[in-house]
């Protein structure tokens, strides 16, 4: 019974200490926690950039400079990057291999997501769920089988053995993706074009995909991060310099014997992530949004 | 009027007709692109990993049936029971601190802030970056000479020696797997971010009004409501760290004495540097029971307990 009158005064006295009370607290429980886990988060980003620009005498010397900042900033690292190693080549190949798997992809798990969801064959929820644990298939397993095939094809040490390789994963994602983009599209619209006449494959371009271009958006970008950042089987297949991808031409050239090249490793590591960080700020929306359907049933 | 609704009912019927007639090899066609894809470059060599398992085969040689062969060895190999050891401790440990930080991290965003969906994008963007690129940074940041960690402590007066992080065995496990938890804490976030917003804010305030505490409001109305999608996320995360690869083949290669090595970079030094296709590829198929083990406990053991809550979804 005095419970409540209890909380009454509370709340009353609480109205007037708020200002004072209420700030410093979500200072400790919120923004306190947060700064530093941000801080861990961005933080290996912050000492890629600062590590790119500054000189070597710099780099390695903790006891006339402070290691936190450049001082002399410098593009030598950079320009060693680009003018003295193949990078500029990997980026070339990487963009080649992400834009054709991409495109490969979205147009294999349109099509399939589209009769899985809207068609409904004879079977079609079975094929469902086989997308889905295809999706739950690590390349991890599947690289030594994929070597040895791709070594029977004739591929290997070719853009193609990874354009050809990359939708195995790309495809049951963005069909996964896609049939849930699908079904959120109502069905009478279709219906309602079916009984004027249209063709199942009208219906697919004119109705169905432009009401999905978020969802196409969404699978698209990413698809083309998930290529771009794919590294066991660029590692397994390609074997010569110039046709090798960012991530696998960084690790494996860049360091020569026991010399680390920090400022030129580090300058990889920054160029190579721009791209995608660079599409990723554009489309933030996009790429949660596929982010957390991926999760989605 | 009767006229019209029987032939509206009669093309709607013919429609019908024509549309059940197409469907299946319609979506056959349909089908076909995805299904060649997967069939021939995904569930084939599902299957040839089996059998490669099997087999004696090399790099540049096909190899014969050897049975179980390379398994039996590998159960008396103390370095696969060491690589064994070292996955489980590595997806045990770095899963649960993922999840922990990442579902703290994802109701410090739920809260009311500024700059929201700013602050979102930075969070994403360990995820976003290619990992081996980051990791590479990591590399650098656990340098045993110049490792700004060892430097920011000596500072600090905490420690008097730069710390060999990837020297020592231990001091390697937990420098990789706190790159791990780096990698992954977004993506856990982010996702149980998005769970977070579909909690109607109703319930928050019928617990308010029946003055319930913050920790109570937490477990009783967060928790039981997110777990479906936790139990997804963390199936995810379980899968994904189990498989390592990248990370590890960066940062340690493996190092030192073979401490940090993972199952996928064992397999890989023995099928592809070392040239053993059949023993690394026996390796890869033992994965297999412990993801379809990690998928089962993660799913269906969280989906159990949603439904024991008796919460119809």
């Amino acid at each position: 019974m005095t419970a409540v009158p209890d909380m009454v005064a509370r709340a009353e006295n609480g109205r007037g200490a708020r200002f004072l009370g209420v700030m410093p607290r979500r200072l400790v429980t919120l923004y306190l926690p947060l700064g530093v886990l941000l801080f861990v988060l961005l933080f290996p980003f912050y000492w890629m950039v600062v590590t790119t620009f500054k000189p070597d005498t710099e780099l390695y010397d903790y006891a006339h400079f402070n290691p936190f900042w450049v001082v002399h900033p410098t593009f030598e690292h950079i320009d060693k990057l680009l003018f003295h190693t193949g990078f500029p080549n990997w980026m070339i190949n990487t963009l080649i291999i992400s834009v054709s798997s991409t495109f490969i992809s979205l147009f294999s798990s349109v099509c399939a997501a589209y009769a899985i969801e809207r068609l409904r064959y004879k079977g079609s929820q079975y094929v469902g769920m086989a997308i889905f644990l295809a999706y739950l298939v690590p390349p991890s397993i599947l690289f030594i089988p994929l070597v040895a095939m791709v070594f029977r094809l004739g591929l290997f040490d070719t853009d193609w053995s990874l354009i050809l390789t990359y939708p195995t994963f790309l495809v049951p994602f963005c069909t996964w993706l896609l049939m849930g983009y699908f079904r959120t599209i109502p069905y009478e619209l279709e219906e309602c074009a079916l009984i004027d006449g249209a063709s199942r494959l009208q219906i697919l371009l004119k109705i169905t995909l432009p009401l999905a271009v978020p969802g196409l958006i969404s699978a698209g970008i990413f698809a083309f991060t998930l290529s771009w950042n794919e590294f066991i089987y660029a590692l397994t297949f390609i074997s010569s310099s110039e046709n090798k991808t960012i991530p696998v031409g960084a690790i494996t050239e860049l360091v020569e014997g026991d010399v680390y090249h920090w400022g030129s490793l580090m300058a990889a590591a920054l160029l190579g992530s721009v791209p995608v960080v660079l599409l990723y700020s554009f489309f933030v929306d996009y790429y949660v949004s596929s982010l957390t359907g991926a999760v989605k049933e | 009027m009767a006229v019209e609704m029987h032939s509206s009912d009669q093309s709607a019927a013919r429609a019908g007709w024509r549309l059940r007639d197409n469907r299946d090899w319609l979506g056959a066609l349909f089908m076909l692109p995805a299904a060649a894809i997967l069939l021939v470059f995904l569930a084939y060599p599902l299957g040839l990993g089996f059998w490669l398992g099997l087999t004696d085969a090399k790099i540049g040689e096909a190899g014969h049936f050897i049975g179980w062969g390379n398994f039996v060895s590998l159960a008396h190999d103390a370095v696969f029971w060491l690589v064994v050891f070292n996955t489980t401790f590595y997806t045990v440990v770095a899963s649960v601190v993922k999840f922990a930080l990442g579902l703290y991290l994802a109701l410090l965003l739920n809260e009311r802030l500024p700059f929201k969906s700013l602050l979102r994008a930075f969070v994403l963007l360990p995820f976003v970056v290619p990992t081996v690129l980051s990791a590479i940074a990591f590399w650098w940041i656990y340098d045993s000479q110049f490792s700004i960690i060892s430097w920011v402590l000596i500072r600090l007066g905490l420690i008097h020696r730069y710390i060999d992080f990837l020297g020592e065995p231990w001091n390697a496990r937990w420098a990789v797997i706190a790159a791990n938890i780096w990698r992954g804490i977004p993506f856990v976030a982010i996702t149980l971010l998005a769970g977070l917003q579909t909690i109607s804010p109703s319930l928050y305030e019928a617990a308010t009004l029946d003055g319930v505490t913050a920790w109570q409001r937490f477990r009783h109305i967060t928790l039981p409501l997110l777990t479906p999608i936790i139990a997804v996320v963390m199936t995810f995360s379980v899968l994904l760290t189990f498989t390592d690869f990248q990370l590890i083949y960066t940062i340690t290669g493996g190092g030192p004495i073979n401490a940090t090595h993972l199952m996928a970079t064992l397999s890989f030094q023995r099928a592809i540097t070392g040239g053993y296709l059949g023993e690394g590829a026996a390796i890869a198929d033992a994965m297999v029971p412990f993801l379809l083990a990690a998928i089962l406990f993660s799913y269906f053991g969280l989906q159990r307990r949603r439904w024991q809550q008796g919460s119809a979804d």
